[in-house]
């Protein structure tokens, strides 16, 4: 077995949903070899040779990957992919994005954000928003696969000293530009690698009132997260949806407020640690999967337990 | 060209068989897939601005896949076309025959919702795109044509990125991009009388054998309700002392 995991990056160092899916690699068996492709991302080369088990590094370092388009990204992947067995990303929007793209190329199928590694071949992923688990066997002679980070830990980031090669970037297929990107600047822990998050819905009200989380959040080191509802009223940005279609957490505590708990919502949080929730509709089924509930006005009780975190 | 998947509604409660084979699907609500109804509602609204001419719907799988072919009409198609099979439909097969249907058609923007909400697969665009040779804006919140070309706004990890991409292309479709319409009474009736072309993959040539075989479906491990706690101050004890993940 021999296994390319493409790496995401912000050019200085490698983002730690990668690190996700070399746990997963690492599941599976055999030498693992990690892609590095942007623009004057040698430093990110550089710290990928540092993560133990890793056999080689590869680094495309050309302007066309500044922008981690998928069409330069898949082209390049496409021209390295012959030897290797299984191709893996983590299931962030750029690994969702570019996969896809790679497996149409090569002809062959993706297996889309495992969580378990039954055998090289054979792999867990959930159906219906997680409300099912499909065990799938993949038939195809290079298995491309998505991995949600959720499902596997972290491998260590230093230690280990792999090759770092480059390669010699490939002809831009001058498909697509990066125009512009709006980043959401946070001082908060990212949101899917966060110990502890604390996420608003619809009972917030307004954006104006999501605020009142913030404190809550700076108390506890904790991220923000949302519902579709609140992303959808308009209240806080998209990056913050946590669900079937956003992302997935699964930190240690969970503190829904204002949650209803729509399936939708559940598929993206329901593997943390312990979830607790506060909300005014003691039926609300997010009762249902949460360790702890209080049943109350969360503009009472979100100030009180700021308090009480002292 | 606007692809639309028949799922099961979002709003059923979901039950994976006894036999361990799948999930029930019989005499269950099935509807099309949300994503699908915005990428169609981008379609009708780039019509209704004079950008495009002409909408076609296009849906892949079994018989009963008409009923969501006419929903689509009723919304705004203006024909359809089923690829019928009863072979299990993956998303590489998918995107090879929409390549096929593509060929004929020579759509000028291929719009899809980014992901079913069966299979959660997230490929059949991505796929589509990259056997095309064309380029790609997945998860859109914003689809603006310019020319020969389409700036699409896409909803990605850290906040927003726009990209700019030559024509034709294909877009998958992310929630926020738009609010789909009520389908009316008499835009159902309309429907009725549009064209609705039934093709074989056979006939378009494509081999649609499935690459991955499902050996189980289970439920997963269901967590327990746990305790009401009065107030934020046991709440709190309780994460300190009982949980243990705060300090």
């Amino acid at each position: 077995m021999s296994i390319l995991v493409i790496a995401e990056h912000d050019n200085l160092s490698i983002k730690t949903a990668t690190l996700n899916a070399l746990g997963a690699a690492a599941q599976i068996g055999g030498e693992v070899d990690v892609l590095v492709a942007g623009s004057g991302c040698a430093a990110a080369g550089q710290a990928a040779g540092a993560i133990p088990g890793v056999k080689k590094v590869l680094v495309a370092d050309a302007p066309l990957y500044g922008g981690q388009l998928a069409e330069n990204l898949a082209a390049l992947v496409v021209g390295i992919a012959s030897g290797y067995t299984h191709i893996l990303a983590a299931a962030t929007s750029n690994g969702k994005n570019v996969m896809p793209r790679i497996a149409a190329l090569l002809d062959v199928a993706q297996v889309s954000e495992i969580i378990a590694v039954k055998s090289p071949d054979t792999f867990v992923r959930p159906i219906y928003a997680g409300a099912a688990l499909a065990t799938v066997q993949c038939k195809d002679t290079v298995k491309v696969i998505t991995v949600r980070t959720t499902g596997f830990d972290a491998v260590s980031a230093g230690g280990g000293s792999a090759a770092v090669e480059s390669v010699a970037a490939g002809a831009d297929p001058e498909l697509s530009a990066l125009v512009g990107r709006e980043i959401v600047k946070s001082n908060r822990p990212e949101l899917a690698a966060a110990r502890i998050v604390v996420s608003g819905g619809r009972g917030m009200g307004s954006g104006e009132n999501f605020k009142i989380l913030e404190p809550l959040a700076d108390k506890l080191g904790a991220a923000l997260g949302a519902s579709r509802a609140a992303v959808d009223a308009g209240y806080v940005s998209n990056d913050l949806q946590v669900g079937q279609t956003g992302k997935v957490v699964a930190p240690e505590l969970y503190i829904a407020v204002g949650i209803s708990g729509a399936i939708q919502h559940l598929a993206g949080m329901q593997d943390s640690g312990v979830i607790v929730a506060i909300n005014k509709d003691e039926e609300a089924p997010i009762f249902q999967v949460a360790d702890y509930g209080i049943v109350g006005d969360l503009f009472l009780v979100v100030p009180e337990l700021v308090k009480e975190l002292g | 060209m606007v692809p639309v998947k028949r799922v099961v509604d979002y709003n059923v409660k979901v039950r994976v068989k006894a036999d361990g084979t799948g999930v029930e699907t019989a005499n269950v609500k099935m509807s099309m897939n949300p994503f699908d109804e915005i990428a169609l509602e981008e379609a009708v609204r780039l019509k209704e601005a004079g950008t495009a001419t002409e909408i076609i719907a296009v849906s892949c799988g079994l018989a009963t896949s008409q009923e969501t072919l006419r929903t689509a009409l009723a919304i705004g198609a203006d024909r359809a076309i089923l690829v019928e099979t009863g072979v299990e439909l993956q998303p590489l097969a998918v995107a090879k025959l929409l390549r096929a249907v593509a060929q004929k058609e020579n759509p000028g923007l291929v719009l899809l919702g980014k992901q079913a909400i069966d299979d959660d697969c997230n490929q059949t665009g991505q796929m589509f795109a990259a056997l095309m040779g064309w380029a790609q804006g997945t998860f859109a919140s914003k689809v603006k044509v310019e020319g020969d070309k389409v700036s699409v706004t896409r909803e990605v990890d850290g906040g927003l990125e726009t990209v700019s991409l030559k024509l034709p292309a294909a877009i998958t479709v992310d929630l926020r991009l738009n609010e789909p319409r009520y389908v009316t009474l008499p835009n159902i009736m309309k429907a009725k009388k549009k064209p609705l072309e039934v093709l074989k993959p056979d006939a378009l040539g494509v081999d649609v054998a499935p690459r991955l075989v499902t050996l189980r479906v289970e439920e997963p491990p269901k967590r327990k309700a746990g305790v009401k706690v009065p107030d934020a101050k046991t709440l709190v004890e309780k994460l300190k002392n009982e949980a243990k993940v705060i300090q």
